[in-house]
């Protein structure tokens, strides 16, 4: 398509510039590091996160004042501070062979995956202990006076509950990871907006190549979001979820 | 393996005057974006929340489509679309520090935006409804009985969404404005000595956040008429 100028600004559109040799396939592979370091990133996350949410509530001072400390420190600095930190600072603490054969195998990939799951892991711990926090203590009295023991009333009652109520924050904080992956553009990790910025230099076609790279992420984000739009629907409590539904539209 | 903070010391003045509160010979400055930022985006805000809650479709799905927009896509991109965007349309170079202080105002409406109809929503029906019964007009309705509770609604996740922009400005770093995460960069780059740098930053970013974060708290008991978190 070409035409010329937008809102009276002479410009040539050139969109032949995003799959043409030799940009042709940086999209796709911006979007696939986008993926992978979000999808691994990811987990780290909620394990971190299960783990440290967990660790807050449990009635033993010490323990929750780590996690405590785990949480504030982490989630109250801004996350491309964390990827300076882990990707330059860090290393220098670490013995020399460790260093060089990290340098050889995708440091920027690794030093970006711990920077955004350890941030990442600290706010999903708070959306996990805010989670275990909102069931009332009746339920586990009512399941152990109906006779089912402690672990049986976790399994069958309290985890059932918290799972189904933290889906729609968790959703929420997971799409958040999924865009701040692309902070990881400043530590050289070649994803999604990377790709968009390599286009634009490469080309002088930054309305283009900014235009793909927004159109991704905004389809990558709405397909996620509707699918767990359904998926809360679907098991949602019907007195709890109901309740919040109404007051978010 | 042997660090040295004095380099943290003998840069001090220079991260936080200039990078902190951008008193120097850079335009710049994490505070004096963010500061600007909230209140442009508060601003945008309101009309966004506002429109969002209106009745016609031509009101409604603009501020709907703009919201959804700018919350599905990342911040960086945003900060590059101004960046690319605002010199091409006023036809001269832009510092950066007002493209990222547009940047921000533009993004940050559509959270505030969000806030504010969960404000204005947190309000019960029965309200408006009983002042509609006492004779009120809509404008006094609104005035009076509505926004009065939708505010003290809305202060908490206000602070918050501060917190986030705090924490965000160091992404104007990026585009090359002189704030706090670029002062470090511009002091490793002299010095070599990024984990004490980013060690320090991280600290002084923490400083501020947790003692906003614990104003938060306290505004949020203080501001709850039964003086304890409403559960």
């Amino acid at each position: 398509m070409l035409l010329s100028g937008f809102f009276g600004i002479p410009y040539e559109f050139r969109w032949s510039v995003l799959w043409t040799t030799p940009h042709d396939t940086w999209l796709i592979d911006g979007l696939w590091i986008t993926l992978r370091i979000s999808a691994i990133s990811w987990i780290f996350a909620v394990l971190l996160g299960i783990l440290f949410g967990a660790l807050r509530t449990v009635p033993f001072r010490p323990l929750r004042a780590v996690a405590t400390a785990y949480v504030e420190f982490f989630r109250n600095v801004p996350l491309l501070v964390w990827l300076f930190f882990w990707y330059f600072g860090a290393p220098e603490a670490l013995p020399e062979p460790i260093r060089q054969w990290l340098i050889h195998h995708g440091m920027e990939f690794w030093c970006g995956v711990a920077g955004i799951s350890v941030y990442h892991g600290a706010r999903m711990s708070e959306v996990i202990r805010a989670g275990i926090q909102s069931i009332p203590k009746t339920q586990l009295e009512a399941g152990l006076s109906s006779g089912l023991s402690v672990s049986q009333t976790y399994r069958l009652i309290i985890i059932p509950i918290a799972l189904r109520l933290i889906v729609p924050p968790v959703t929420n904080e997971s799409l958040n990871l999924l865009k701040n992956s692309s902070l990881a553009m400043t530590i050289g990790i070649a994803e999604l907006t990377f790709a968009t910025r390599q286009i634009e230099t490469y080309t002088a076609k930054a309305f283009e190549a900014f235009t793909a790279g927004t159109l991704i992420y905004l389809a990558l984000c709405l397909s996620i979001a509707s699918i767990m739009n359904r998926v809360e629907r679907k098991f949602a409590i019907p007195g709890l979820i109901a309740r919040a539904e109404r007051a978010e539209h | 393996m042997n660090f040295d903070f004095a380099v943290v010391i003998s840069n001090a003045k220079f991260l936080l005057l200039q990078g902190l509160l951008g008193i120097g010979i850079f335009a710049g400055g994490t505070l004096r974006l963010a500061i600007p930022a909230i209140f442009g985006g508060f601003c945008i805000g309101v009309v966004l929340g506002l429109s969002r809650l209106a009745q016609r479709p031509l009101i409604h799905y603009p501020a709907a489509v703009y919201i959804e927009f700018i919350r599905g896509i990342p911040l960086v991109m945003v900060i590059f679309w101004f960046w690319f965007l605002i010199p091409v349309f006023l036809r001269r170079p832009v510092p950066e520090y007002w493209v990222a202080l547009m940047a921000f105002i533009c993004f940050e409406g559509a959270y505030i935006g969000e806030i504010v109809r969960a404000g204005i929503q947190s309000v019960p029906r029965g309200q408006v409804d009983a002042a509609t019964a006492t004779g009120l007009g809509y404008l006094q309705t609104m005035w009076s009985v509505v926004l009065p509770q939708a505010i003290r609604n809305m202060i908490p996740s206000l602070v918050t969404q501060f917190i986030v922009l705090f924490k965000d400005t160091s992404l104007a770093s990026i585009i090359g404005m002189m704030d706090l995460t670029k002062a470090a960069q511009t002091v490793t780059a002299r010095e070599l000595r990024p984990f004490e740098m980013y060690i320090f930053i991280a600290v002084v970013y923490w400083i501020f956040t947790y003692s906003m974060s614990r104003f938060s708290r306290w505004l949020e008991i203080r501001m709850s008429p039964e003086q304890a978190p409403s559960s």
